[in-house]
Parts: C-alpha cells; structure tokens; sequence
C-alpha cells in the first residue's frame, strides 16, 4: 500500500528538516552535554503544583467550557490589564488553549485561505510556516538582520506586503536570536499596517523574559492595533510550566469566535487541572516570575561573556533564554559547526538554519541550564575553536 | 549583596570575575562586597560540601540533644561554649522545644561518638541528660541532594 497516496498532500510536501539528522544523532549520544533545550530547567512553582493537585483532589475532572474556566479568563484579562494596559473581554476575547502552540495553529487556520500571504520574520520558531502551508497559504519570510538588531524594521515590512497579505506574525521576544521590538520600533510597524487588513499574530509566549530596561510591550497595545492584533501567550516559559500545556489567545470579539469554533471541534477544553493551576499561577506567581527572571539574566550574561571572550561575535539578547553567537569566523556553515563540535565535545547546540535559511552563519544557544553546566559547556566550545584555529 | 550571597551560595568557587559578569558589576565591586561581607561576619567561611558517607574512611555524625540547667548570669552562654570548644563537636544550636542544645559531632566509628557523649559531654557540670542520634544516611545537606544527582529529565534537544 502506497500511504502516501494518502497521506494529505499539503502535509507530504512538508519535508522533514536536513537538520532532523544532527538532532538524532544528538539525541543518542550518550554523556552529550546539551545547549539545546528550549524549555525552562525549573520546576513549576510549588503553589501552582498545589493548585492543580487540589483541583484533582477536589474532583474538578471535567471539561470546562470551551473557552476556558470564566475564572481564568478573568485572570488572563487582569494580567494583560497590568501589563499592557489594555483591555480584554473574559467573555467574548480571550480563549484558553492547549500551549501557545495551539493558539499559533487556530489563529493561522483560522484567518487564512488558499493563496493568502502569511509574513514570518525570520529567524524564528519553527511551526509557523508549516501551519501556514497546510491550511494553503503561502508563507513569505522577511529576514532580519543581526545589525538591526534583529528586529523587523518598517521598511523591510513594507516591501513585503503585497495585496495577497493577510497576517504577520510577530515573533517576539524572539526564540532563537533574544531579540525584542520595542515600542518605538512597534510604533513604526503600525503605522505601516495602519489602513491595511493585515491582522498581527503577536507571539507572546517569552513576554515576562525581557532583560533590558524596560518591560516587553505588546504591539496590541499601540494605537489602534488592538483591533488588528491576536495576542498569542501562554504559561509554558514564564511559571515553567511547559508540561501543563496551557496558552490563551486574545483577539478581537469576532476573530475569537471563529478561533473558539476550530477548538471547539478540535480539542474541545483545555485540560483541566492545568486551568486551575494557571488561575494560582496568575493571582500568586509574579515573585516566581521575577526570581526565575533574574536567575536567567545572570546566566545570559555568562554565556554572552562566554562567547565574547572565545572571540564569537554574540548579539546581545534582551529577551527569551537563548543567546545567537555568529560562527562565520570559524569559517565552518551552522551544520558543519555543530555537528563537529557535537563529535569531538559533545556539546549539542542548534544550527541558525533551524530557524530559517537566514539564520546560517548562527547558532542558538540555551541557557535553560544551570551556571555549572553552561561553564562546563562554555569550556568544551573553547577547547573545540583552539583546535579549529589551530589546523 | 544579597544577589552575591546567593550566587557564592550556589558555588563559593565562582571567580570573582564570573560573578562580576552575572551581577552586572566589576570585578573590584565584587571583591569590596565579598570583603564587607566578611568584615562584618555575615560570610564565615569556605568550605566544600561534603558527603561523609562516600568519603574514607568514612565518617559519622551524630545529632546529640542535651537538656540542661541554665546558669544564672549566663543563661546557656557558658555551657554552649564549653561544648563548642571541643574539636569532635561541628556545630552547636540552641533550640526551643523538648531540649536545649543541639550538637552535631563526627567520629570515625559509633564507638568513638559514644565514648564521647560518655566521657566528655554527659560529665560536664550542667548537663542532665543526654540523647544522641546517628545520622544513617544523607539526603540533603546544606540544600545540595547527597543520594544521587537529580536526573534532567528534558529531551536533549527541543526547538
């Protein structure tokens, strides 16, 4: 039987990545010490795991409304509230979903038709393309540049849309470069999109792990962007929370009906246990956050210090728990780079290219370890340039 | 400061130019801090974290309760500190609750601690009693897990 023939095409025509390779060969290495984790290394804070414990001791194992727990949305709506300043319907503009992963896929499959353009900055996290390609539409990648500090600019924006635009996805706090917009920088990106269609897909999930002087801002928070903007977030980074597999979208009243209904027939409610922990996580987490927070700057400032002092160039990153060292001086592609570094030290760190054709000449690196651990892994990549240079 | 403690906490073997760099500060901060904080006593000391049960020879602890009478003038001053004097006693607290001091001394063998409560600690003036627990085994010790490293439990590589 030829399942292929079966198989949706859209689907087959999504090729595994070349880089699927390097990833077993990672995977089975034994005493690999690995910078590859894109998940936090802390636990869930024990008052949420209380949280969740008690909600099943107390027999809360049902479905909940298809949206959410009420009291959740309302947390969610007082949380962006605080932040951003801005204001969301429990009601009728805020669904909970299965991670920020889910809300990604509804809010692509959700607005796009067969030949509609979807913008993806790049480098950036990898399903949004392949979303975009099996709900038939055509994802147009923008690449970014490490001298603008990776960030979409106006301009490059600007050249890409075309009359086939329907949504750009706004990748930030950026997973894999650190990167952040800020608000000067949001304010440029509205004004081009003001008196289009364009809907924003705001990916929000790193928002509390910013580490430059001011907090991260939403681009739903601009001037009339709200209307325009599907704010995607979720529990997954900020309470380490990424088992529990708990997002939200908010949207304009209209956009989250049709998300709610494509969840609906596909998930049908999140899990439970997990909305209760995330009602604790909201009302009693934001020490968690900070302390966690501070704990990952300390570490990002001893890698970026790291590689600087190895003599990468190493863009300093603001956000996220990622740094993006540039690899070009070694004259090795991000392959070869991390495929030799993972045979001769076994370090295990990720090739640019993961992230988008641009992000050759790059590697991302995580700090989702503690100081130990990356020192250790810090000295291996040394030893491995010294025998590059070396040659 | 209290960023600092917590760091040299985790590892007394940071250098100072690692710490400087986590905190955001230079090297010459770090070590003013690191000597405030000892002059004013808040830092005491270095020392490695051991566990005494992989170690050989092998070492014992023993957490010894002691009741005794107070002295007036002194409160549990004096005592306290003729039970710290001896080089076997590693730490010496005074509790609320069912006894007085508590005192944690190591030897090599359960004979040796018992000759100790025995001999030294039992005879002194103001002692009534004495109860001594054997530590049998470590599972935590000064907030490092002593059994086995905690696993990673992660996928080695998540995108």
């Amino acid at each position: 039987m030829d399942y292929n023939k079966l198989i949706n095409k859209s689907l087959l025509d999504i090729k595994p990545s070349g880089i699927r390779r390097f990833f077993d060969i990672a995977a089975e290495m034994k005493e690999v010490i690995s910078l590859g984790i894109g998940e936090p290394d802390f636990f869930t804070p024990w008052h949420i795991r209380d949280a969740g414990i008690r909600s099943l001791e107390t027999g809360h194992t049902h479905y909940t409304a298809n949206s959410g727990l009420q009291e959740l949305r309302e947390e969610i709506s007082k949380y962006i509230y605080s932040r951003q300043g801005i204001t969301y319907d429990p009601r009728s503009e805020i669904l909970v979903t299965v991670g920020g992963s889910e809300a990604l896929d509804l809010a692509i499959r959700s607005l796009v038709n067969c030949g509609d353009e979807v913008l993806i900055p790049e480098p950036a996290f990898v399903c949004y393309d392949p979303i975009t390609t099996i709900a038939g539409g055509i994802p147009v990648k923008i690449e970014t540049k490490v001298e603008n500090n990776f960030r979409l600019t106006a301009r490059e924006l600007k050249e890409a849309i075309t009359d086939k635009t329907k949504l750009l996805v706004l990748p930030y706090p950026n997973n894999p470069t650190g990167a952040v917009m800020r608000r000067r920088d949001l304010e440029e990106i509205a004004e081009v999109l003001r008196g289009t269609d364009i809907i924003v897909l705001s990916d929000e999930i790193y928002g509390e792990l910013t580490y430059g002087d001011t907090p991260h801002v939403s681009i739903a928070s601009i001037e009339g962007m709200q209307e325009k903007t599907i704010v995607v977030n979720g529990f997954s980074k900020a309470y380490a929370m990424t088992g529990w597999r708990l997002g939200y979208i908010c949207a304009p009243a209209p956009l989250t009906k049709a998300m709610t209904k494509l969840h609906q027939y596909a998930i049908m409610s999140s899990p439970t246990v997990s909305q209760y922990a995330a009602v604790e996580a909201l009302k009693n987490g934001d020490e968690d956050i900070e302390s966690m927070r501070q704990e990952y700057d300390r570490r990002r400032r001893l890698v970026v210090d790291g590689f600087r002092s190895i003599e990468l160039d190493c863009f300093e990153p603001e956000g996220a728990f990622y740094v993006f060292p540039c690899i070009r001086s070694t004259g090795l592609s991000s392959e070869d780079f991390c495929e030799q570094l993972l045979h001769s030290q076994h370090v295990a760190v990720i090739p640019g290219t993961a992230f988008g054709e641009c992000g050759q000449g790059f590697v991302r690196v995580s700090y989702c370890y503690s100081a130990k651990h990356l020192l250790e892994a810090l000295d291996r990549i040394e030893r491995f340039l010294k025998s590059l240079r070396g040659r | 400061m209290k960023a600092l403690l917590k760091l040299l906490n985790e590892n007394a073997r940071y250098t100072n130019a690692q710490l400087a760099v986590m905190l955001g500060i230079t090297e010459d901060e770090v070590q003013q801090q690191i000597k405030d904080l000892e002059n004013s006593g808040v830092i005491k000391g270095y020392r490695p974290v051991i566990n005494w049960d992989n170690a050989r020879p092998a070492h014992l602890t023993a957490l010894i309760e002691l009741k005794v009478s107070p002295k007036k003038n002194f409160g549990f001053d004096e005592i306290a500190q003729k039970v710290m004097a001896f080089e076997e006693v590693e730490s010496v607290y005074l509790m609320s609750g069912g006894y007085d001091l508590a005192v944690f001394v190591t030897g090599q063998s359960f004979q040796d601690i018992a000759m100790f409560v025995a001999k030294r600690l039992a005879p002194l003036e103001s002692v009534l009693s004495t109860a001594t627990h054997f530590i049998l085994s470590r599972y935590k010790q000064s907030g490092v897990i002593m059994h086995e490293e905690p696993q990673d439990d992660r996928r080695s590589i998540l995108i």
